[in-house]
């Protein structure tokens, strides 16, 4: 089956031409056909098989992200219909359930809750504490390869619903979860150099297109 | 884009590999250092004097915040020696909000630095806002684990700072003044520069003689051509009042902008701080523009000073090597 699929990267602020970079890695690598592109507006959104919300400040991307034209509920209502998302950092935070920041407590920024967690936002201190650390990540398959956490100014997952997995830990903290389609990390896939995170993504992002396809027939 | 990873041939002292509960992890490598500086991209990052302002700034969506002491207009009618700002009041605005917090330390005041450095700031700005305090030589930034932010007015300049391990650039403008033409024009002589270096690639000789022009090692001129962009995060600054100013500059190509005294001068402060906001994220698209351009009214604009004939030109400042 020759499945072309169209993966967006919300475009509204952080690392986003990174998250492109990788995502573009992952097609070729996984042989895969399909384009990556921004994508800013709720008729964009409306279109793509599958979403990756980038690092940067969880802050200003949903303050953006409501002000303008509420593509918010837009991205909400699509991954609520299956849509699959790769949310990193700043990006599982959106995904959350609720926020809390280690100094200012729950915080008032508006969140997505696909994801059935809670997440503590700056949980290993400010960018001083920010650090490199070898992962193992099981289901990136069973070469036994360490993938390389790059986490800055991190949040980590304090509380799980019975409908997530946990796919990543760093010394019993939870740092990558996912919920069906619904991927979430602490950590920077999409800057250690290493596009299994990303590839995994695009696999769902494959399936996901490829089963609503046999639904249709 | 991803993060280049081209540095000085040496052991930086500013990577820390230290134990985390037992399991080993490194600190203020130059992926953290530059991957923080990515995470700011198409954002607004704005200069605050106390709380207030700093919770202003983070309600209308800054990326972060840069604490000073005055702001660069203020420095300019006060005249007198521009120092970094309060420990009690970074301290004070750290508590208070949860976007990342900047300060900025005198050019060349490695003790400010430490300083900073030690109240865990999430970046440092060597600011030729301030008075520098050494004329010869800048910080050497790889000996910090935290990461450093330098201006810089054309291609040699910020291939200098990024030798000495900054980890973002800001183009110079001229601060304090409300008006963008010099950091305009900067961004055109970096970006022509830029062009000129990538249309050189293939040719080593050349290379090499632009190398010696620009006053720089090799290797960064060559990473320099390989990319075709400046190799860490460059950011727009100085004069920058209006969301269509921010968005002018975004159009020309930077990967974000800092707000000086552009929004805590003018009359209508958190409204102007949304509208820049909005207009930088969505600067491509002119009808956002508009909408952006219509939540703040010109009679509220900071008057501004013609950058002409000013006493004080801050971005001569500081040590020219």
């Amino acid at each position: 089956m020759n499945t072309k699929i169209s993966v967006g990267v919300l475009g509204i602020q952080g690392d986003i031409e990174e998250n492109k970079t990788v995502a573009q890695e992952a097609l070729i690598h996984s042989n895969v056909k399909g384009d990556v592109k921004f994508v800013r507006y709720a008729e964009e959104i409306e279109k793509i098989d599958g979403l990756i919300l980038p690092g940067g400040e969880s802050t200003v991307i949903s303050t953006l992200a409501t002000i303008q034209g509420g593509i918010l509920h837009t991205i909400k209502r699509r991954i609520a219909e299956g849509m699959p998302v790769l949310g990193t950092c700043a990006g599982m935070i959106m995904l959350a359930k609720r926020a809390y920041d280690r100094v200012v407590g729950e915080t008032r920024q508006q969140l997505l809750s696909n994801l059935d967690i809670v997440v503590e936002r700056n949980a290993f201190g400010r960018q001083d504490d920010s650090f490199e650390a070898k992962l193992s990540i099981p289901i990136l398959g069973k070469n036994n390869k360490f993938f390389k956490g790059v986490f800055i100014r991190a949040p980590i997952v304090i509380e799980v619903g019975a409908a997530v997995d946990i796919i990543a830990k760093f010394n019993n903290r939870i740092v990558g979860v996912r919920q069906g389609n619904v991927i979430g990390t602490s950590f920077h896939p999409e800057l250690s150099g290493d596009d299994r995170i990303h590839r995994q993504f695009i696999k769902t992002v494959l399936d996901c297109k490829r089963h609503k396809g046999a639904q249709q027939i | 884009m991803t993060i280049s990873l081209v540095a000085a041939e040496y052991e930086p002292k500013g990577i820390r590999s230290t134990t985390f509960d037992k399991t080993v992890v490194l600190r203020g490598t130059t992926l953290l250092k530059r991957g923080f500086a990515h995470m700011q991209k198409h954002g607004v990052i704005m200069d605050v004097t106390n709380v207030e302002q700093s919770q202003i700034a983070e309600d209308a969506g800054a990326v972060a915040v840069m604490v000073l002491d005055k702001l660069p207009y203020d420095v300019r009618k006060s005249g007198g020696v521009a120092r970094t700002a309060s420990v009690k009041i970074i301290e004070d605005i750290m508590d208070a909000v949860t976007i990342p917090i900047m300060a900025k330390c005198r050019i060349g005041h490695v003790s400010e630095a430490n300083v900073l450095a030690s109240t865990g700031v999430d970046m440092i700005d060597e600011s030729e806002v301030l008075t520098p305090a050494d004329d010869l030589r800048h910080i050497w930034k790889w000996d910090y684990t935290v990461p450093f932010v330098n201006g810089a007015k054309n291609l040699g300049e910020a291939l200098r700072r990024i030798e000495e391990g900054c980890a973002m650039i800001r183009t110079k403008g001229e601060p304090g003044t409300g008006n963008v033409a010099e950091a305009v024009s900067h961004i055109k002589l970096v970006n022509n520069a830029v062009r000129w270096i990538a249309s050189i690639s293939d040719d080593h000789q050349e290379l090499i003689r632009a190398a010696r022009e620009l006053r720089v090692s090799l290797p960064i001129v060559e990473e320099t051509a390989r990319l075709g962009r400046l190799p860490v995060v460059n950011f727009a600054a100085g004069g920058i009042s209006t969301p269509a100013d921010a968005s002018f500059l975004m159009n020309l190509g930077c990967d974000g902008v800092f707000v000086g005294s552009g929004i805590f001068k003018a009359d209508d402060a958190a409204q102007r701080a949304k509208a820049v906001v909005l207009a930088t994220a969505y600067y491509d698209n002119p009808k956002i523009v508009v909408e952006a351009q219509k939540m703040v009214d010109e009679k509220k604009s900071m008057l501004g000073l013609d950058t002409k004939n000013l006493e004080l030109k801050m971005q001569e400042r500081g040590p020219s090597v």
